[in-house]
């Protein structure tokens, strides 16, 4: 599901080492422009710090990032959405999606609230919300950026079952109507192959595979090709399966 | 109705305290001239009211404590935030202002007598030196503990300089500024009496003081029970400042 050809974000030989301790070796990845990436990985395998990379938040120990073909150092185009929604719990949901706006804003930040369903919640505080409700106002106050690189960082990890499907379908909606590429990173790999067109995986700082999944969206878990998916790519990282009798993808820049 | 009857609940026991005061000095158990009771010292606030007298103290007071602690939470407000957002500043000054917290502010009273005389500065002095600490510590503390996950978050949505400063870390350190303010308004009051009591030529203390000379019981006690009552009344003030600011925080509210 190519929306385009244009490469957004593109990173070579990137290395990131905390003091001793090698976080990320030697990552090589093209993001094209509308794709969907999951990086998915067990905890500490460095996905989040290679999505604090992206975002800008940290600079790499060695190698490039670009994005549409500048260094991340100049502006962004990336806007990150974090794993415990980083609300400030003394401003109001329409307050803390207006963050950083201009002052009459006021339309837009109706909109994007009506989209993510909490119009009606706009006046309070989100310590009266639950977590689910908190990430919707932290997507919207992501998305009214209109940024062209939406990073979440595990955006549903503290969630039950229930609302994160919810929030699947409404990450997907918005997607598709908005057209802006993704990269999420999760631990839950039918979280990646429900949302995704790609899923990278890490392993030890590296990108040990890379997945397309071809599938239609929206995505039927109960699809027997679905369930393929997600096993396979779980026994990956469980090292269940011998890793050379997969058609694995490694490295490949074009789908 | 209800809700009103809660709110009278804080008041039962000081009104019960005061009706077996009244009771046991008609009664004879307590002598007048040890401990004057409650209809009596009401009695000599309405004199001087009448008077003039006793506003004309209480205004005295009233201006002392708020100057003061104007100048001192000003100060000490400032440099908390100072200190509490760069690094060298809190390098070069904390140490200095620890040494100084660790002196009792009333051990000065015979220097400042000395350097002001019993003028409104010295009282001024007092109450600022006094509200200065409390002010600081909680302001530099409460900059210190504002979540630095949300000053990133500020910063990826746009936020630097003054607008993070007003946006994400004034509101995150407020809770802890207002503790701040609510332990300098207690020091002020318990300042001003010492202050005043030791010298000065107008105010509530000065009022207690002169009232000793004339043996005068009730109106010394009257001055002891106008603190309590002015102390009370800052400490609703800052009561109501937490629920207006923190209004958030379900900690504050109700």
């Amino acid at each position: 599901m190519n929306i385009g050809k244009e490469t957004i974000l593109e990173l070579s030989g990137v290395h990131k080492t905390f003091g001793q301790q090698q976080v990320l070796n030697n990552i090589n990845l093209k993001v094209n422009k509308g794709d969907f990436v999951a990086i998915v990985g067990k905890s500490g395998c460095g996905k989040s710090t290679l999505l604090r990379l992206i975002a800008g938040l940290e600079q790499p120990s060695s190698g490039s990032l670009m994005q549409k073909g500048k260094p991340i150092r100049d502006k962004s185009v990336a806007k990150i959405m974090f794993q415990d929604g980083r609300l400030l719990p003394w401003k109001t949901v329409e307050q803390n999606v207006g963050l950083g706006l201009k002052k009459g804003s006021h339309n837009k930040i109706h909109t994007i609230l009506d989209q993510v369903g909490l119009l009606d919640r706009s006046k309070d505080w989100p310590g009266v919300l639950s977590g689910g409700q908190r990430q919707r106002v932290a997507l919207a106050r992501a998305l009214i950026h209109q940024p062209e690189l939406l990073l979440l960082d595990e955006p549903l990890g503290a969630l039950d079952a229930l609302t994160r499907i919810e929030m699947h379908q409404l990450i997907e909606d918005l997607w598709k109507e908005k057209k802006f590429t993704a990269i999420l990173v999760t631990h839950d790999v039918e979280e990646a192959v429900a949302l995704a067109n790609r899923v990278i995986v890490i392993q030890n700082g590296e990108i040990s595979w890379l997945q397309t999944i071809n599938l239609p969206y929206p995505r039927q878990r109960e699809n027997p090709l679905f369930m393929k998916y997600v096993s396979r790519i779980l026994n990956f990282i469980l090292e269940k399966e011998n890793n050379d009798s997969m058609d694995n993808q490694l490295y490949s820049t074009s789908m | 109705m209800k809700k009103r009857l809660i709110q009278l609940v804080p008041w039962i026991v000081p009104i019960l305290l005061m009706a077996a005061w009244q009771v046991l000095s008609v009664l004879g158990y307590i002598s007048s001239r040890i401990l004057p009771n409650p209809v009596d010292i009401f009695k000599a606030g309405v004199e001087l009211g009448q008077s003039g007298q006793l506003w004309h103290d209480i205004g005295v007071s009233s201006k002392r404590a708020f100057w003061g602690f104007i100048i001192g939470g000003g100060i000490g407000f400032i440099l908390g935030l100072w200190n509490g957002l760069s690094k060298v500043a809190e390098t070069i000054l904390d140490t200095t202002i620890q040494m100084i917290r660790n002196i009792p502010h009333l051990a000065l009273i015979p220097i400042v007598i000395l350097w002001f005389g019993i003028e409104e500065e010295a009282k001024l002095f007092l109450v600022a030196l006094g509200t200065f600490f409390p002010i600081y510590l909680n302001t530099f503390h409460g900059i210190r503990s504002v979540d630095p996950s949300l000053i990133e978050m500020g910063k990826v949505y746009g936020l630097k300089g003054f607008s993070l400063f007003l946006h994400v870390i004034f509101p995150g350190a407020l809770s802890s500024i207002l503790v701040g303010v609510r332990f300098a308004l207690g020091i002020t009051w318990v300042t001003l009496i010492v202050a005043e009591t030791i010298a000065a030529n107008s105010g509530i203390g000065y009022m207690a003081m002169n009232a000793r000379e004339f043996m005068q019981l009730d109106v010394v006690v009257l001055s002891i029970m106008l603190y309590a009552i002015l102390g009370k009344l800052s400490d609703v003030a800052a009561k109501l400042a937490e629920k207006r600011f923190l209004k958030w925080n379900s900690n504050y509210q109700k």
